[in-house]
């Protein structure tokens, strides 16, 4: 896993390329900035990792316990944090709690891999959820949005993983390999071409490409 | 809160272009940037603008003209850097034309 930073989906825009007047559909992200609250090493939990914070919040606004840990680490109170794996603990010795992560992390035109909560859409039969062609509208035809058979005599059962009708949406999504088209580093914002997972004002995960 | 953060954002990323007042009824003339191999020409498409949508860097508005008898449409991105230039020939009020936000009437009227 990489380096990256909590961030804010704020909505969707376009831009237009100068060089041959394309349009680019881009997401506004919010991202950090966020500090370093937590780091943990293998040695001492088997894992990985630094936990970051994002968007300062009045003191009123947390519990005490919560208010009690960032006050011993000398930080304003945060809303959000989310632990972050690394690699090995090579990675790890450049981080200091408390230190500051913004979007100079990232460059223009770099890929980036963005996690976030989806839509939720509710109990969804199979034709919306599993992308199901359904039965004939017309005809005499009675199965319209039916999923069909689910399987036959041998093996009298049905099969583990078999596609229903069930909850749709409200789980983590990650979206690999987004572009970063614009990085204004004063007002915190990145600009990302595509989709990014959820709803505006959704908590959002924002990390350097994995595959990239 | 959100709307408002896109609406500054915008505004920031919204290219320096000269953008004359023009409404749907306007007679317009606007010229396109074309590329044909090497060199880069402007092409001119005049008539009837029907209609704006949308907001901010977002705007398009779209043009209609009746050519050989045949209607064309164009609908052409309000800040696309390929909109080099919009004239304004003909207000609305000579085209004598109802003012109408959105001019689909005319699709009906004229073929």
């Amino acid at each position: 896993m990489k380096i990256g930073l909590v961030g804010k989906k704020i909505g969707m825009t376009r831009i237009y390329r100068e060089s041959d007047g394309s349009v680019v559909p881009v997401v506004i992200v919010k991202a950090g900035p966020c500090y370093v609250t937590s780091i943990k090493k293998t040695v001492d939990n088997g894992y990985t990792s630094i936990q970051i914070g994002f968007e300062e919040v009045l003191e009123k606004k947390l519990n005490k316990p919560m208010l009690g840990c960032f006050k011993k680490l000398g930080l304003p109170p945060m809303k959000v944090l989310r632990e972050l794996r690394l690699k090995n603990d090579d990675e790890i010795a450049k981080f200091d709690i408390g230190q500051k992560l913004t979007v100079d992390i990232f460059k223009e035109g770099e890929y980036v891999d963005v996690t976030g909560t989806s839509i939720g859409k509710g109990f969804q039969g199979v034709v919306k959820r599993h992308k199901f062609t359904g039965g004939p509208a017309t005809h005499g035809s009675m199965s319209h949005r039916a999923p069909g058979s689910i399987g036959g005599t041998t093996p009298p059962r049905v099969l583990k993983g078999r596609r229903m009708a069930g909850h749709m949406g409200n789980r983590r999504v990650t979206v690999q390999n987004l572009q970063i088209v614009k990085i204004i580093p004063e007002e915190n914002i990145i600009l990302v071409k595509g989709q990014v997972p959820g709803s505006s004002n959704g908590y959002i995960i924002i990390r350097k490409a994995l595959k990239k | 809160m959100s709307k408002k953060i896109i609406a500054e954002i915008e505004k920031k990323l919204t290219p320096q272009k000269e953008i004359p007042e023009f409404w749907p009824g306007d007679e317009v003339t606007v010229y396109v940037k074309l590329k044909e191999g090497e060199k880069e020409r402007l092409q001119a498409f005049t008539g009837t603008c029907i209609a704006r949508k949308g907001t901010g860097l977002r705007e398009t508005f779209t043009v209609r003209k009746v050519s050989y008898g045949e209607g064309v449409e164009r609908t052409f991105p309000l800040y696309s850097p390929l909109v080099a230039k919009i004239e304004v020939i003909r207000t609305r009020e000579k085209n004598k034309l109802a003012p109408r936000a959105k001019m689909y009437y005319l699709k009906e009227k004229g073929a």
